[in-house]
């Protein structure tokens, strides 16, 4: 977790000073949340998920421009439910998860579209390798919580995920479909009883 | 020795050689050898030209997904990998659509009668092996797609058609057709053994024409007719 520290205290860095006086969501309910992904072989779209992974987001409706958000993905966590599969891609050639244990988003800025349509920006570090990446998402309150649901398209091969023999993008697509379902609470709130399943 | 009514219409110039489909229309049927037992109405002497082409591409397929099939499952996960099992579900997908059109084919055009003088267990025995392989050919491709579907992977015909997924999500019932695809493949191999075994016995020990008659570019035995 070597980068955890420094992108930590980043994190907190871009929270808001003073007083919050509007509805303020930063807790992340990971049990609640998910984050999954597609990726195409041979034109077959194949699904999988992170189940660990950890946040903090400061998220404020009213004032989008003082939000901040730090996701970290274990990306150990991988499973697309083959052990022949993760055997493969926590090696090097994917995602090298001995030299690289975490996956890491910061958020740089956020735009409000229009409705319950958001856009952020931040900054994807994956296996050392850090780009700029834009996601739109929606946001939604529900009761002490707000949901958060968006995707957007990685190119695993700008983050070296996937070399050597896997370089080969007609075997396995370089765009792969990320989705995220993220439960934040209310400052102060307590955390709804566990429900199965994170998706609404 | 009686000439038979392929060679008679050859030996007029009415037919090219290969068209034997063709010979089965234009020879008059009073001319035709064979006549069936219950309705005396005569039978084909050649299988028609489109049921020769579907035997020989379906074989082809069949023998190439076999291949595939055996060395894809002992490989270590790579792109290679990837690609043959993809390769193997597209050959699977078309050899099931070619069987479909050969059963409608079949059951649309008679196929011509096997040789009169050949024992009544052999002829049991062809039929039994010719119905169980029909049922493999569409049975292996289908359980191919069922278990791809309960391990949770979609087949992508060509990798652009993607076929519906019959099942959900299931590992233990995804192994249970894993087992049951390869017993079955196991058992057209066997099959497939028998069936080419045979259409040799019938070429070089009963030198009856029996092969010939899906290899239309083999000449014919002429001394039987």
């Amino acid at each position: 977790m070597r980068w955890s520290t420094p992108l930590l205290l980043l994190g907190f860095a871009l929270l808001p000073a003073g007083p919050v006086l509007a509805t303020q969501y930063e807790r992340l309910l990971t049990e609640h949340s998910r984050i999954d992904f597609v990726s195409r072989q041979m034109g077959v779209p194949v699904e999988g998920q992170f189940r660990r992974f950890s946040g903090q987001i400061a998220f404020d409706p009213t004032r989008p421009e003082a939000a901040s958000a730090l996701l970290t993905v274990d990306l150990a966590s991988f499973d697309m439910g083959s052990r022949e599969v993760y055997d493969e891609v926590v090696s090097r050639n994917w995602f090298d998860v001995r030299q690289h244990p975490t996956a890491h988003f910061v958020a740089t800025g956020l735009r409000h579209l229009g409705g319950d349509r958001y856009e952020v920006r931040g900054q994807m570090t994956i296996k050392g390798r850090t780009r700029d990446i834009t996601v739109p998402f929606t946001f939604r309150p529900q009761g002490r919580t707000a949901h958060l649901t968006g995707s957007f398209a990685l190119r695993r091969l700008d983050y070296g995920i996937g070399t050597g023999p896997w370089g080969d993008t007609s075997v396995v697509a370089d765009e792969v479909l990320v989705r995220f379902h993220l439960v934040a609470a209310e400052a102060g709130a307590t955390p709804p009883a566990a429900r199965p399943g994170g998706r609404p | 020795m009686k000439m038979d009514t392929y060679h008679r219409a050859s030996a007029v110039g009415v037919l090219p050689r290969c068209r034997r489909d063709r010979a089965n229309r234009l020879t008059s049927p009073a001319e035709r050898p064979y006549r069936d037992k219950k309705t005396g109405q005569p039978m084909p002497i050649t299988y028609t030209r489109i049921a020769i082409a579907l035997h020989w591409v379906t074989a082809g397929l069949i023998l190439a997904a076999l291949a595939l099939g055996l060395s894809m499952t002992e490989m270590p996960l790579s792109p290679q990998k990837l690609k043959f099992y993809a390769w193997h579900k597209w050959l699977g997908v078309t050899v099931f659509l070619l069987v479909v059109l050969r059963l409608i084919w079949r059951i649309t055009h008679r196929p011509p009668p096997l040789p009169a003088e050949l024992p009544s267990w052999q002829r049991s025995a062809a039929q039994v092996t010719h119905a169980l392989l029909y049922v493999l050919m569409l049975t292996i491709p289908l359980t191919g797609w069922l278990m791809s579907s309960a391990k949770g992977v979609q087949t992508v015909y060509l990798g652009v058609l993607p076929i519906p997924d019959l099942l959900a999500k299931d590992e233990a019932l995804g192994n249970l057709l894993d087992s049951v695809h390869t017993v079955l493949a196991y058992g057209l191999i066997a099959l497939l053994v028998v069936h080419v075994v045979a259409a040799l016995k019938h070429h070089w020990v009963d030198r009856d024409d029996v092969l010939t008659r899906m290899l239309p570019w083999i000449k014919p035995r002429k001394e039987n007719r």
